[in-house]
């Protein structure tokens, strides 16, 4: 700032032309040109990986020819939206995304947080991290292998699940082909993968909790329960009511790469979401300009919830101690 | 917290419930990766019978020598040490100079060019756009797409630049008054100043490269320029639907389920070798990461 600053100084308010705007933008990128040559790199792969994509958007306004291209091919307004919202398959992603999410969210939101309650009770320090590095570990494997994992432990024929299953006298259940057991499997994969990762923002904003507190926790003669509730919970509500707004925000992100390892045409009628939808017709099928129409209406949707969710996070953690 | 005056007598049975819960966790997250290695190990008539439960019954190597002489394995190995070693260079290329520049107070634009970046992060294009400006780029089928089509990222970005704008600007005052330029700044002081920052950022990269899968499915048709991750997914897809397949594997050490298992073991062993070093930097990372935007 101490530039633009200096600037202000010694001009005076009257002579702010257009021409001075001008040269105070020459002088900047006289002096600082090394810093635009450093920014430059990032600027372009951002407008040539990401900025034309979303210029390349306008195909879902378009009846797309590969061989005309984006830019020439015609205009022919809503019709792929039309079609989209009166189309069975998509409206079916639509709730499966929806479902999915909801439960994902209400069986998954929970579990870090009273994982990372559980281990800040734990006061062996070597057992703790030792089960910290354990639980984290999932998240960095791939979903490949996780899934690999998963058809490997349900397979019928001879997948620990079934074997289990069979102590107790009950038949191989074709988990992987059954609609009704796909969510199951995908949320609990997915809390089973993530939950110990998440929980590390929960112990950071535990390891913010004031000693005192506890001290005189103690004093009082307080149990470690009661001070869980009476003083952990509350200290890092504020945390959590943020995270729970920013997985609203991020409702459309469903880890479709793992669905697609999953699923298989048995299961669509309640694995499909919009992405794996997109994906179907547009890069499989190469229905690219009705595949961007639902792509479209997806990024949309997640703008303005992620939007939402960050103002309303915004305004909250000014209010809030955090 | 981990103060022994600050628990009672009257806690001891919720402290040892708490440990045996914390213990049963653990021990399901650990479970599948065991049986996954046990499996691997076992004998294919083991596997077949469902008579693996916790450590490898009639052990055998054979289905890491089925899958250790297939072409196919060594090819998207190397391919993934490939895209994983020039890519992470590349987003690095990318991204130091980049979130220096971003993290200058006198930049002038600064604000306009950190939307530019944060909004890449609300709003996305899609899988559709993207592929197709992918395709008219001519990046279909080339390792250089895969290199540098994702290199960059918004949160990694955002990470780093927040990190530089952590250093006290007595740093880069005192280089200055020794007469150094932008680029000695970043280079002489800044990226010494940031090792632990880049370390993290190089580490992310490292491991969602590894780890890549969608879009190199999507992207690459050529078979000898597929990743790991591809290989191992046409393997496990093809493995349990090919009858066929199945049918000469019935007099056959190894079986569609212990082959599996071993290709996952050997794309699992280079992660768990550098997971002492990520497990060192990935927790301040994420929690660098979340506090600006």
């Amino acid at each position: 700032m101490n530039g633009a600053d200096g600037h202000k100084a010694d001009t005076p308010k009257v002579a702010y032309t257009q021409r001075s705007r001008m040269n105070r933008i020459v002088d900047h990128l006289k002096r600082d040109w090394q810093l635009y040559v450093l920014l430059l790199p990032t600027i372009i792969w951002l407008v040539v990986f990401l900025y034309k994509p979303m210029y390349g958007l306008q195909i879902a306004f378009k009846d797309y020819s590969i061989f005309k291209g984006v830019a020439n091919s015609p205009w022919i307004g809503f019709e792929h939206f039309e079609t989209l919202f009166s189309s069975e398959g998509f409206m079916r992603a639509l709730r499966n995304t929806i479902a999915i999410s909801f439960w994902s969210l209400v069986i998954g939101f929970p579990v870090p947080i009273i994982l990372a309650l559980m281990f800040n009770e734990i006061l062996n320090r070597r057992y703790k991290s030792t089960a910290q590095t354990i639980v984290y570990l999932p998240h960095f494997i791939s979903s490949v292998i996780i899934a690999g994992i998963v058809i490997t432990a349900f397979s019928p024929s001879a997948g620990i699940v079934n074997t289990a299953l069979s102590w107790f006298g009950i038949d191989p259940i074709y988990f992987l082909t059954r609609p009704d057991w796909f969510r199951p499997i995908f949320i609990g994969t997915t809390i089973w993968q993530e939950a110990g990762f998440q929980s590390i923002v929960y112990l950071a904003a535990i390891a913010g909790v004031s000693p005192t507190l506890y001290e005189s926790a103690v004093v009082d003669g307080a149990s470690r329960w009661q001070m869980m509730w009476k003083i952990t919970i509350p200290c890092i509500l504020p945390t959590l009511i943020i995270m729970l707004i920013i997985r609203i925000g991020n409702m459309l992100e469903v880890s479709f790469e793992m669905i697609i390892l999953l699923y298989q045409p048995s299961t669509y009628e309640t694995a499909d979401v919009v992405n794996t939808f997109i994906y179907r017709q547009g890069l499989q099928n190469g229905q690219y300009d009705f595949a961007a129409a639902a792509g479209l209406f997806n990024a949309v949707v997640a703008f303005v919830l992620v939007i939402g969710a960050n103002s309303i996070a915004k305004r909250y953690s000014r209010t809030s101690l955090w | 917290m981990a103060n022994l005056n600050l628990y009672s007598a009257g806690d001891k049975r919720f402290v040892i419930v708490n440990m045996i819960l914390i213990a049963i966790f653990t021990v399901s997250t650990m479970y599948p990766f065991i049986y996954i290695g046990s499996l691997s190990f076992s004998s294919g008539f083991a596997a077949r019978a469902g008579q693996v439960i916790l450590t490898p019954i009639e052990t055998t190597f054979e289905a890491y020598k089925y899958i250790l002489s297939q072409r196919m394995f060594w090819v998207s190995y190397g391919n993934t040490f490939i895209y994983t070693i020039f890519g992470t260079l590349c987003s690095l290329l990318f991204l130091i100079p980049g979130a220096y520049a971003l993290s200058r107070p006198q930049l002038f634009g600064r604000r306009f060019f950190n939307l530019m970046v944060a909004f890449t992060m609300w709003f996305n294009a899609g899988l559709i756009p993207f592929f197709l400006n992918m395709r008219d780029l001519g990046l279909l089928d080339s390792y250089i797409g895969i290199i540098i089509g994702f290199a960059v990222n918004g949160f990694n970005l955002i990470l780093l630049r927040n990190f530089f704008e952590g250093v006290p600007s007595s740093f880069e005052e005192a280089a200055r008054m020794d007469g150094a330029n932008d680029f000695q700044v970043l280079w002489k002081v800044y990226v010494p100043l940031a090792k632990p920052a880049i370390a993290t950022v190089a580490l992310f990269c490292l491991v969602s490269r590894w780890n890549g899968f969608f879009w190199a499915m999507v992207l690459l048709r050529d078979e000898d320029k597929i990743p790991l991750q591809v290989y191992l997914r046409h393997t496990i897809a093809t493995l349990s639907n090919d009858d066929e397949f199945s049918a000469t594997l019935i007099d056959a050490p190894y079986s569609v389920e212990t082959v599996s298992a071993a290709i996952i073991v050997c794309s699992i062993i280079p992660v768990i070798i550098i997971y002492p070093f990520i497990q060192k930097y990935f927790e301040k990372g994420i929690l660098m990461g979340g506090v600006k935007e």
